[in-house]
């Protein structure tokens, strides 16, 4: 991993049209701003790994699923 | 074309049907050609099914059903790359995890399915921010009760 110290209103830039600012530091949080294009997706990773976690949980229902709604509407 | 399905066996879908996610979903980078199906005698629910993989369906579902209210924002680089022209093309569907017993199943209202009927785009859009749940419940204690 490449590791860079940059101060606050510094910036670095990433290929041709990626530009991520240090915008201020409070404590033990920094403010980012991401300029990048439209088509680039920016998620907060914790985020984005959670919908992952979700996403497979919702995949793994066993196949007979169906047969769950039926007890539950007899029910 | 036939397709393999997870839950339904073999189904016979038309192309014009099948829906494009083109960078996949978050943890099926891969899989980037599903159809939604529907379940037989279950109108609140349907299946969105892979085309390339037969055991990868997800369960889903109206939003609204369950959320009346359930409203969000577009931000530009969704309606942009799924090139949506006009809001009555716009499909928003709902990935349910569904739990034994079944009202403690939840649908995932932080990260809903976008599709572009118009051209069958589709993608699932991470609200950028955390107004909704991932595991909103679809059952409430007022219900519980019959009354």
């Amino acid at each position: 991993m490449l590791i860079l110290t940059r101060k606050t209103k510094e910036a670095i830039r990433i290929g041709e049209d990626i530009e991520i600012s240090i915008l201020g530091i409070e404590g033990d949080q920094v403010k980012i701003g991401i300029s990048a294009p439209k088509s680039v997706e920016i998620h907060r990773k914790e985020i984005y790994d959670a919908i992952q976690v979700q996403n497979n949980e919702a995949a793994k229902l066993p196949k007979d699923i169906f047969t769950l709604f039926e007890k539950e509407s007899e029910g | 074309m036939l397709i393999d399905t997870k839950y339904l066996g073999k189904v016979q879908i038309e192309d014009e049907k099948i829906i494009q996610f083109e960078s996949g979903l978050p943890g099926f980078n891969d899989e980037t050609k599903f159809v939604i199906l529907d379940i037989p005698g279950n109108e609140l629910m349907q299946i969105l099914q892979s085309i390339q993989t037969p055991d990868l369906a997800f369960i889903v579902t109206n939003p609204h059903y369950y959320y009346k209210n359930y409203t969000f924002k577009l931000d530009e680089p969704i309606i942009d790359s799924l090139n949506i022209q006009e809001e009555k093309n716009i499909v928003i569907l709902a990935i349910m995890t569904i739990q034994e017993p079944f009202h403690l199943s939840t649908i995932n209202l932080q990260a809903p399915i976008i599709i572009n009927s118009k051209n069958k785009q589709a993608k699932q859009y991470i609200l950028p921010y955390d107004q909704y749940e991932m595991k909103a419940a679809i059952s409430f204690p007022m219900e519980e009760k019959g009354v």
